[in-house]
């Protein structure tokens, strides 16, 4: 089966006077207002009659400025306005070296993109795949295939750790970017980023790209009158979707009222947990307790959020992170073959042991607790989802 | 292949079967006329003397549970994770062109966040004569607009490239919806900023991006900022959906939905493309040779039989059938539709519901006689430049297989005499 043809991580300006723009848009405005507000019957000197005057006046030429909103503060500015650009427009002063890289890297990004930034699971590569972007699978990676070393540091410091965005500092991010750039043997591991070498750096795919060129390559080809009759001798099926065989179960199917009636339900269900909420986490902290099962299948929906990272149930592996059959009960980084934090792991030497308090400790903030934990999900902030999620692991956990 | 895969098969074929044998019975209980009455006309039924549910059941109607199948769904194996990632109207089972928001496609780079409008800022800054702070309110008092536009992900069909690969409208052409939205055009706002500041407008941008951790930041030229963006509030008449950026979205007719940026939080104005990643590590088109077409904005124009198709079979056997699809083109209004049942031997005009719409979406119907023999149903979109819908041979002839984005090709469903259907490729 070719899982090739899967898409990896979903992944001319003319003049346009104000004038040309403002007329074109009222010629194409569904509902042109207030261009054609009722001309009511009322004194034409009226304080009304003049401001629906005006602002006729104003759609039909250039609408004037309504004096809505305030006047943007330096400081917020600065606090929204990261953006960096191919120049360097935007890049802060700063600098860090591929040996701080190597690092933080390990630390805040290898848990997805691998110690060498070699990618784990489908999760992107960030190195690698040199001249590989005109063969059949593409490997697109910073190195082989990002035309500016700014688009890296801007996604970087603005949008990364995965769930844990803008945690990064301007020197942090110097020190990254310099490791993936090591990691592509673009640098050696002496170097420092700055600044003010920044632009010297060279990426290697700086000239592969085109401005989309259809209107010259395709537009022509497929504008020509189509053939309705009689348009080519014989028809074969080339190519069955059914061979290959990789569409999604239609698991509504067999019972076709169950995902209705589930959604139809959510709503009644988070009224209820918001009801019981005080009593549960007494509930939850009664370890011997019998599952309460209506709690076990709010914790299945809260659960999704994890799944990304953990299997837990029948065959469950380390994914991203640990698998977590049997994490109600046990030590902390109690998983053999899984690499925890250092943190982790001292906390489960001490004797700390997963239980509805620890859990909630940790899930509520999990950076706060474990300080330095692999895992970059923010928490959880409701304290109703931590029982349920509790109550859902504890179900794996007999 | 898998031992796990083979049993998936398997179960699917097994369910594709049932569907066309349940349709069976339904053909044969319509058919059992002559072998008596029918009861549920003959008998009382339930329904016809008992009580519904009263008018206090339900303040936020759900679907009825029989339309449970009618959901978003997802393709697990396409990503790494749910966060970011994708899942799929469900076309095969709508009709009409307006998309329901609640199974409209969802697309997050950083999951589906929640932002309420009192918390919610948008800024305009860069080359513009007065930085600008709005509130979510301040929004509601610029003179507002209403327009249909569809919204296709760039990635759609982008799976189907390298041969036919997923059974199903849903999940081959999926990542679209079209809806009705209310908002304020983005010219009315970058005007209440002011331009003077930046000069000759010809070569200035505008960034936006998103309140959201990836920000997915997009860059987009003058000339089609301030003619037909759109910042919508509502869409369908009732607040965006949250997956959909409540409380704000940008609307970017005609072009690659990634740039129709959620919980939009920003507008800049600037002198360059600011490249950011969504720019230029994706949304950027490989060709054969390992070059790649960046900017490549515009959807060109597109169509797909909705039914019937994999998910939605023939089940009534030989005799009068409906056969029906969307049309739609970033460049402006459908102007016809083709269609075909022998792979794209002879084709014959479809019938338009209604005249086209600019950069939304058109349902088209051909009405015909089966004959209870196998078809390779095809259909082919034309639009108002007089551009008409490639082939997947022809676009691969310009592009390779490794385009990812943009797969504008006209689709077939292999439609057997037993009435299942199938996603093939054709010579």
């Amino acid at each position: 089966m070719s899982k090739s043809l899967k898409l990896y991580g979903l992944s001319g300006v003319g003049a346009a006077a104000l004038l040309t723009a403002a007329y074109n848009f009222a010629d194409r405005n569904v509902a042109p207002m207030p261009t054609e507000m009722p001309i009511v019957s009322a004194d034409a000197g009226s304080p009304d009659m003049m401001f629906i005057a005006a602002a006729r006046a104003d759609e039909a030429a250039e609408a004037k400025r309504l004096g809505i909103g305030r006047e943007a503060l330096p400081e917020e500015v600065a606090a929204w306005d990261l953006d960096v650009s191919p120049d360097g427009t935007g890049l802060p002063e700063g600098s860090g070296s591929v040996m701080d890289g190597e690092m933080l890297f390990v630390d805040n990004c290898a848990i997805c993109h691998g110690d060498f930034a070699e990618g784990v699971d489908n999760w992107p590569k960030l190195a690698g795949g040199d001249d590989t972007l005109a063969d059949k699978d593409p490997v697109k990676t910073v190195g082989s295939y990002w035309p500016y070393l700014s688009t890296a540091w801007d996604y970087v410091h603005r949008s990364m750790p995965f769930g844990a965005a803008q945690t990064m500092s301007v020197d942090d991010t110097y020190a990254i970017v310099a490791y993936i750039l090591y990691s592509n043997y673009l640098v050696d591991e002496d170097f420092v980023l700055t600044n003010e070498n920044f632009l010297e750096v060279e990426m290697p795919n700086a000239d592969g790209f085109i401005v989309d060129d259809r209107a010259e390559t395709e537009y022509p080809r497929f504008s020509e009158e189509a053939c309705m009759e009689n348009c080519k001798d014989s028809v074969e099926i080339t190519m069955r979707a059914a061979v290959l065989d990789v569409t999604p179960e239609e698991e509504g199917k067999a019972e076709p009222e169950e995902a209705m009636e589930e959604a139809n339900a959510d709503t009644a269900a988070d009224e209820e947990t918001e009801q019981t909420a005080e009593a549960e986490p007494e509930e939850a902290a009664a370890e011997e307790a019998a599952l309460d099962m209506a709690l076990v299948e709010d914790g299945e929906k809260v659960f999704r959020q994890c799944k990304a990272c953990h299997q837990v149930g029948d065959g469950a592996k380390n994914r991203v992170g640990p698998q977590l059959n049997d994490v109600i009960g046990r030590h902390m980084a109690a998983v053999g073959d899984f690499r925890y934090s250092k943190t982790l792991q001292s906390m489960g030497e001490e004797g700390l042991v997963w239980n509805a308090e620890t859990m909630a400790e940790f899930l509520s903030d999990p950076r706060g607790y474990v300080k330095g934990t692999k895992m970059s999900f923010n928490g959880l902030r409701k304290d109703e989802d931590i029982a349920a999620v509790t109550e859902y692991l504890k179900s794996f956990s007999q | 292949m898998t031992a796990d895969n083979e049993k998936k098969g398997a179960s699917r074929r097994a369910f594709l079967k049932g569907a066309v044998a349940a349709g069976g019975a339904v053909a044969g209980a319509g058919m059992a006329r002559a072998a008596g009455p029918d009861p549920l006309i003959t008998e009382v039924q339930e329904w016809a003397s008992g009580l519904g549910e009263g008018v206090d059941a339900t303040p936020y109607g759900m679907p009825i549970r029989f339309e449970g199948d009618v959901i978003r769904r997802n393709v697990e194996w396409l990503t790494a994770d749910t966060i970011s990632s994708i899942n799929f109207t469900p076309i095969h089972a709508l009709d009409g062109t307006i998309t329901p928001q609640g199974c409209a496609f969802e697309r997050h780079h950083s999951g589906a966040i929640e932002l309420k409008k009192d918390d919610y800022r948008l800024m305009i800054n860069g080359l513009v004569d007065k930085p600008l702070v709005f509130t979510y309110e301040d929004l509601e008092r610029f003179p507002r607009e209403n327009h249909v536009y569809f919204c296709e992900c760039a990635a759609n069909t982008g799976m189907e490239w390298a041969g036919a690969q997923l059974n199903g409208a849903q999940f081959t052409h999926g990542m679209i919806h079209n809806m009705e939205y209310s908002g304020v055009s983005l010219r009315t706002l970058l005007t209440e900023a002011g331009l003077e500041a930046a000069g000759d407008l010809s070569d200035k941008w505008v960034y936006v991006e998103g309140a959201d951790a990836s920000s997915n930041g997009r860059s987009i030229p003058m000339d089609k900022a301030l003619d037909d963006v759109l910042i919508a509030f509502k869409a369908n008449g009732e607040a965006l959906r949250k997956e959909h950026g409540y409380p704000v979205r940008l609307v970017v007719p005609g072009w690659e939905g990634n740039m129709w940026i959620k919980w939009l939080r920003r507008i800049e104005v600037t002198n360059q493309a600011v490249e950011s990643r969504e720019e230029t590590s994706k949304y950027t088109d490989t060709l054969a040779d390992g070059t790649s077409r960046k900017w490549t904005w515009v959807m060109d124009a597109k169509s797909v039989v909705t039914s019937p198709s994999p998910q939605s079979p023939i089940k009534h056997g030989p005799g009068p059938l409906v056969i029906t699809g969307l049309a739609w083109s970033g460049h402006g209004a459908i102007t016809r539709v083709d269609v075909s049942t022998d792979g794209g031997k002879n084709w014959q005009q479809a019938r338009l519901a209604a005249e086209g719409q600019s950069k939304a979406l058109s349902r088209f119907y051909l009405e015909i006689e089966w004959d209870g023999k196998e078809m390779l149903l095809q259909s082919r979109a034309h639009d108002e430049t007089g551009y008409v819908q490639p082939t997947k041979n022809a676009l691969r002839d310009v592009r390779g297989e490794n385009s990812i984005y943009h797969n504008n090709c006209i689709q077939t469903w292999w439609v057997k005499e037993n009435g299942e259907a199938e996603n093939v490729e054709v010579s």
